[in-house]
């Protein structure tokens, strides 16, 4: 009797779950649309500023060109710029990324700092008792430029002034709705990166080693402009890139839960059958007996 | 031999294809490039951007950015752009009296909204004006408040 009453309970309570998650995983479905759409529309800009980047970079004589593009000889220490989501619910978005920036940086000889994106981040990194140099969370839903560009900006400061010898970026790249891969990038000091783009065809063009570009107006005035910003604007693309992976890890998540939870109520619901029909059972049964008795 | 030509805003692919030249609007002053030009890389001011291909031309209205030259491509990356066909000229129009206003009513200088709103004058009035010289089979509408704006095209 009572068993037929807590599977009731129970069933209902499995509902409500399933109800909630469909809700949730509705709701992530519009916004990693519109997260994707953001991060199309910028990405066609920043691939090509990458580009740019990569063939100032592969200039003769890069070191003397920009200090954001000069190797130091020795690393004493880095930082690395980690992107994560302000929430849960997410299945293992955030505890991936995590993880994967911790194995990355694991057997580095240099100590390593970061700089968190999202409140997950920054809280799973004070448990596992990381150096964190500064921590952006509460992004907005829709981050514009002007929204991460401090981001850009600490990671370009820590360099120039020395502190930090090499940046990282890590993210979640993403590739499908159904595929995000963590992803680390060198951000600084920027790498000439073989056979990324369209490197190879400029090598074949140019004369010799010594094709370095014309600027105008003058070379410190356009690397100054360009270099600071288009660094920021990585940072920029992979929050974006981020934002689509959380919401479609979200989505995902919620699908599953939504699954698990029908089934679960399924099964609930025969368990709940079989203890009601037990019951009537054993009622007939007394009756039957009772009668049996009073015959007799 | 052609130069590849491609055009992105911060918001969108605006143009690609090949060219046969491209001219700039580089700060130091207008630039042609040509196929097999040498590396080059330079800011560029507000301005137009043409680009010919067979006889064709296609008139761009470009917000400043910077443009990057490799022997066979053209990089134009624009902090805003646009094909001068595509120009919404009554929205420009209505955006420059916006600005106009909002800087005669005279606002303290060098505030955040002081600059956007000179930025977006400057580049509602380079917009009009390139929609106006530019734009194929509009003989030159004198107001463009009314109608004129969105018929135009020969």
């Amino acid at each position: 009797m009572s068993s037929a009453r807590e599977a009731r309970l129970r069933i209902r309570s499995v509902k409500n779950i399933a109800q909630l998650t469909r809700a949730l995983q509705a709701v992530s479905a519009s916004k990693v649309r519109k997260a994707m759409q953001a991060m199309m529309n910028t990405r066609p800009y920043a691939t090509k500023a990458w580009q740019v980047l990569t063939h100032i970079a592969g200039q003769p004589g890069r070191n003397s060109l920009h200090p954001l593009l000069a190797k130091r000889d020795q690393v004493n220490a880095r930082l690395v710029v980690l992107i994560t989501g302000d929430r849960g619910l997410a299945g293992a978005y955030n505890t991936n990324i995590v993880r994967f920036a911790v194995q990355q940086f694991e057997n580095s000889q240099a100590p390593v700092q970061f700089i968190t994106v999202g409140r997950k981040g920054r809280d799973q990194m004070l448990r596992r008792r990381k150096n964190i140099l500064a921590e952006f969370s509460n992004l907005p839903a829709a981050p514009t430029f002007a929204d991460v560009s401090a981001i850009g900006r600490l990671a370009v400061d820590e360099f120039l002034s020395g502190r930090v010898d090499e940046v990282y970026l890590v993210y979640t790249d993403f590739v499908s709705m159904a595929k995000q891969t963590p992803t680390v990038k060198k951000l600084l000091p920027l790498e000439f990166a073989e056979g990324e783009g369209r490197v190879e065809s400029f090598a074949e063009h140019a004369q010799g080693p010594a094709a370095a570009y014309i600027y105008e107006p003058g070379q410190i005035e356009i690397l100054d402009e360009i270099v600071p910003r288009f660094t920021a604007l990585q940072v920029f693309q992979a929050v974006l890139e981020s934002l689509a992976s959380e919401h479609a890890a979200r989505m995902v998540a919620m699908k599953n839960a939504t699954d698990a939870a029908t089934e679960l109520a399924g099964a609930l619901q025969l368990e709940y059958n079989k203890a009601r029909q037990q019951s009537i059972t054993n009622e007939m049964l007394d009756i039957a007996g009772g009668a049996e008795a009073l015959r007799s | 031999m052609p130069i590849r030509c491609e055009i992105v805003s911060q918001d969108r692919m605006v143009w690609e294809g090949d060219a046969d030249i491209v001219i700039i609007p580089g700060t130091e002053g207008e630039m042609g490039i040509l196929p097999r030009h040498a590396p080059l890389l330079s800011t560029m001011k507000f301005g137009i951007l043409k680009v010919r291909t067979q006889g064709r031309e296609e008139v761009f209205a470009i917000s400043g950015g910077i443009v990057e030259v490799q022997p066979d491509i053209v990089t134009v990356l624009a902090d805003a752009a646009e094909n001068v066909e595509e120009i919404d000229v009554a929205r420009a129009e209505a955006a420059r009296q916006r600005a106009e206003e909002f800087l005669k009513a005279g606002p303290p200088p060098d505030t955040d909204a002081y600059l956007a709103m000179e930025a977006a004058l400057r580049r509602s009035n380079l917009r009009l004006e390139a929609a106006r010289r530019y734009r194929r089979g509009v003989s030159r509408p004198t107001d463009y408040g009314e109608g004129g704006s969105t018929t135009g095209r020969g």
